[in-house]
């Protein structure tokens, strides 16, 4: 039996709720809370749009920019028009009860209810995983037409006050469409600026980085709604452009906090908005007039179909990858209306639109019909129509090398043949960003860091992270092969010794955990600070240390004659970024790294009681390891930045006085205590095979 | 993999006009000579920036492109090698069937995989991987080698569990095949 969460997406649930929340005050007697405008667009919008902008896929967005432009402007004008026209001749042939509404309502009522709406498109999208292109399409889309939905909506406002409306009115109108739109993107910019610049000098106090982004993009939001700019083109803006840089500077922490933030909010936001659309459609005033209602439901469908259906011809001419039939259809299909509709209607003001409330009626009869029957169908259709489906592959480090390639070498092929186009522009802004941009807002030496490589310990990162919450070996995400780097670079090295092959997911399991301890390390360190929660690091450290010692039992029990990680996979720009970036007391002298097996692991607190084996364990060429000259298949060297320097972390370092190489606390990962046999003096040096 | 080139390469239709523009731009590269040499595309001041110069402009006389049976590179080309090779970068038009369609997407990638392959023994090995990301990561100086190579040799374990899933301890992967290469 289907769940009904299977069959009903959440939004139309969350409706009926609001509907028996409603009807529920009403029987009681007490009048019902309407979904007043200024709290919907002050506080219910804004995390919504928030989090979408942020989180927002850069590259298919840009992409696709010129197709999500014109779907977002002249698909919507058409719906505008369209339809007000159309429910103006409906009006006029409708009889006495519709015959006094002019053309300009009409066309005002056409604006508010032709543009799609992005909450109610996010909230049934997200869960039918349809493929990306067809997403961004629409979303940005819904996102996109606030602009044109804005300077209509105030046009007709004011044009409905009007006695005359004059050829010049228009012309104004049609350029304050643009004043609107770059406007609020200009904006969104420029505090997107500010807080990555402000976000370069948070390194000192992580604890209020989080603030800084909601607060930057809300004031943002604000700043363009009060001179009647677009303020969701601002929101969008404004996380977009804020987001690589203050991701490069913030602490991971810090990051995690504004993604679960932004999450809690948005879903909050969403869920409230459509229950007070139930209640409000319980607790309003209804005009309920057939005419006008039908067929403003109907016009509304064709005036989306034919709209896509005529820009999909035009847009197809100019794309690369043609819209198919069937993405039209989606398209067309995913024009869903919500809360933003019913929120402008309702700011009508009584004294010039006397109908308020049957548009109010008309409003939300489309926006349940959208809502529930297209919501509620739109998962089978995907399903029957065979939609492509997001893929769920995440993206992998072959991907980024060769998306870069291609990007490189399409620039090249462009420059060759003197052909300006959109790769060429693309590079050229990437090195102004790299050269000036990077280097005002982002901090300290990571703003010189490439792509690639952030790429690359971003991967790491996450992979170490999951490794350490799945709490073990057991699941690791896409390794079901056996394929080790003997596998693939045995022959070619003369002097080699053949190497016994380390299974793909030991390997990793080791990366991993070394990379969360490092990461951790430095985490730690530039997280915490005296001013701020001194108790947890303790608690923290003990945890750590608790969880340190379970995956190193586990990971030994498994280990049985598997040689190391080639050397330089440990010894990473990580590594040597916290070598270079910070204390130079901090590292071990530079000893021939190739030759010695040392595992070196951040320090045990004091407190620990298992800890402190100090031991020092250099076997230096031990059995099993003749010194290879190729450097890269030879002895796991972890090494890890000590935290020695002073005022961070007190916590940790047993003393500040011990001399960097006292401090060297090798400890094995293992038991305390060395493997008897000296080939195995290190769990993970194996005994040749 | 295979979706990448088909929605990023340039909308270089092959026609008359074109044809008209890439001569013009010919002429201006060989200086009024019927053939292109290596030296004569330093004379672009935009692909000095590009990290990867060095393998675009290997690709253009790299015989294997070029269409000839030979292997190896061409000491110059001519007009219509250099035509051949920007017919590589042609959009996909709307009248082409399944099977034209596919024929000209593994023709890009074809191209790509040769400039991946610079031994011209049909397969990326490691070291041409490795390679490839030094020379993408070439734009910035104070990279170190080891993590250029430590990219390149997870990558290149990525690819190799793609393509051939569990393979024992003592196989040896040679290098990652053209077929592989559709695969990734």
């Amino acid at each position: 039996i289907p769940s009904v969460s299977s069959i009903v997406p959440e939004s139309c649930l969350l409706i009926v709720v609001g509907l028996l929340v409603g009807g529920l005050i009403k029987g009681v007697g007490e009048k019902p809370p309407i979904l007043k405008s200024d709290i919907f667009f002050l506080f219910l919008l804004p995390p919504i749009i928030l989090d979408a902008g942020y989180f927002l896929p850069l590259r298919p967005f840009t992409e696709n920019l010129g197709t999500i432009l014109i779907f977002a402007v002249v698909g919507t004008l058409w719906n505008a028009f369209f339809l007000g026209g159309l429910m103006y001749a409906v009006c006029q042939l409708g009889g006495p009860g519709l015959n006094h509404i002019g053309l300009l309502a009409n066309l005002l009522f056409g604006s508010i209810i032709s543009a799609v709406d992005p909450v109610a498109v996010l909230a049934v999208f997200e869960e039918i995983h349809i493929n990306e292109l067809l997403h961004i399409l629409v979303f940005g889309e819904s996102l996109l037409n606030d602009a044109v939905t804005v300077v209509l909506y105030h046009l007709f406002e004011e044009f409905a006050s009007f006695e005359q409306v004059t050829i010049l009115d228009i012309i104004l109108g049609f350029l304050s469409f643009f004043v609107v739109s770059l406007g609020g993107v200009l904006v969104g910019v420029i505090y997107g600026v500010i807080a990555a610049f402000t976000s370069r000098f948070t390194s000192h106090i992580r604890v209020i980085e989080p603030l800084f982004v909601f607060l930057y993009s809300y004031m943002a939001y604000l700043s363009a709604e009060l001179f009647h700019l677009s303020g969701i083109m601002a929101l969008i803006a404004a996380g977009v452009v804020m987001r690589p840089y203050v991701e490069a500077n913030i602490s991971h922490k810090s990051h995690t906090t504004i993604k679960y933030f932004l999450k809690m909010w948005s879903s909050v936001s969403e869920t409230l908005i459509f229950i007070f659309l139930g209640v409000s459609t319980v607790a309003g005033h209804h005009y309920w007039n057939w005419t006008f209602v039908i067929s403003t439901l109907f016009f509304c469908l064709i005036a989306r179909v034919l709209g896509v259906l005529v820009l999909t011809w035009f847009i197809n001419k100019f794309r690369i990858v043609k819209l198919t039939p069937k993405d039209q259809f989606i398209i067309a299909y995913g024009g869903l209306r919500g809360a933003i509709a019913f929120s402008l209607g309702y700011l009508l003001d009584y004294k010039h639109f006397g109908m308020r409330d049957m548009f109010l009626t008309a409003i939300i009869t489309v926006i349940f019909f959208t809502v529930f029957v297209q919501g509620m169908t739109i998962r089978p259709l995907v399903d029957l129509l065979a939609v492509k489906k997001k893929q769920e592959t995440k993206r992998s480090i072959n991907e980024e090398i060769h998306t870069q390639f291609l990007d490189h070498l399409l620039t090249g092929i462009e420059d060759i043949c003197g052909h300006y186009g959109h790769h060429h522009w693309k590079d050229k802004l990437n090195r102004f960003n790299k050269k000036y941009v990077k280097k005002c807002l982002i901090a300290g030496e990571r703003s010189k860091e490439p792509q690639l490589i952030a790429f690359y310990h971003k991967m790491e990162m996450k992979q170490a992270i999951e490794l350490v919450e799945s709490g073990g070996i057991g699941k690791i995400p896409s390794a079901v092969s056996t394929v080790s780097i003997q596998n693939i670079n045995p022959q070619t090295l003369p002097l080699e010794r053949v190497l016994p092959a380390l299974s793909k997911d030991k390997e990793e399991e080791i990366r991993k955990i070394l990379r969360t301890n490092l990461q951790k390390t430095r985490q730690r360190l530039r997280s915490y600070n005296r001013h701020t929660l001194v108790a947890d690091p303790y608690e923290e450290a003990w945890n750590q240390m608790l969880l340190r010692r379970q995956k190193a039992r586990q990971l030994e029990q498994k280990m049985n004659n598997y040689l190391t990680v080639p050397a330089h996979k440990v010894d990473s720009p990580t590594m040597s970024r916290a070598r270079i970036g910070s204390d130079p007391l901090a590292y071990e002298p530079k000893e021939d790294s190739e030759n010695l097996p040392i595992i070196t692991i951040d320090p045990a607190s004091p407190q620990s009681p298992e800890s402190v084996d100090l031991m020092s364990e250099e076997p230096k060429g031990c059995g099993g390891l003749p010194p290879s000259p190729e450097e890269d298949e030879e002895g796991l060297v972890m090494r890890v930045k000590e935290p020695s320097s002073p005022g961070t972390d007190d916590v940790f370092t047993p003393g500040n006085g011990d001399s960097p190489s006292n401090q060297r606390m090798l400890r094995c990962l293992s038991d305390p205590g060395p493997r008897p046999e000296p080939e195995e003096g290190e769990p993970f040096i194996p005994k040749g095979q | 993999q295979g979706s990448a080139p088909a929605t990023s390469l340039l909308s270089l239709a092959v026609t008359s006009e074109q044809i008209e523009h890439l001569h013009r731009r010919f002429k201006q590269l060989s200086q009024d000579q019927l053939t292109i040499r290596k030296e004569n595309f330093d004379s672009i001041p935009d692909l000095e920036f590009n990290p990867i110069r060095g393998k675009i402009v290997h690709a253009f006389f790299d015989k294997r492109n070029l269409r000839q049976e030979s292997d190896g590179l061409a000491e110059e080309i001519n007009f219509e090698d250099f035509l051949t090779i920007m017919s590589y970068f042609r959009p996909i038009e709307m009248n082409m069937d399944e099977e034209q369609l596919d024929r000209f997407r593994k023709e890009k990638l074809k191209f790509l995989f040769h400039m991946y392959d610079s031994d011209h023994d049909g397969k990326i090995t490691l070291q041409e991987y490795r390679n490839v990301v030094e020379e993408l990561l070439s734009g910035n100086p104070h990279l170190e080698k080891e993590s250029a190579r430590s990219i390149a040799d997870g990558a290149m374990m990525e690819a190799a569990s793609i393509c051939v899933g569990q393979m024992g301890p003592d196989q040896v992967y040679e290098g990652i095949t053209f077929e592989d290469f559709l695969k990734v």
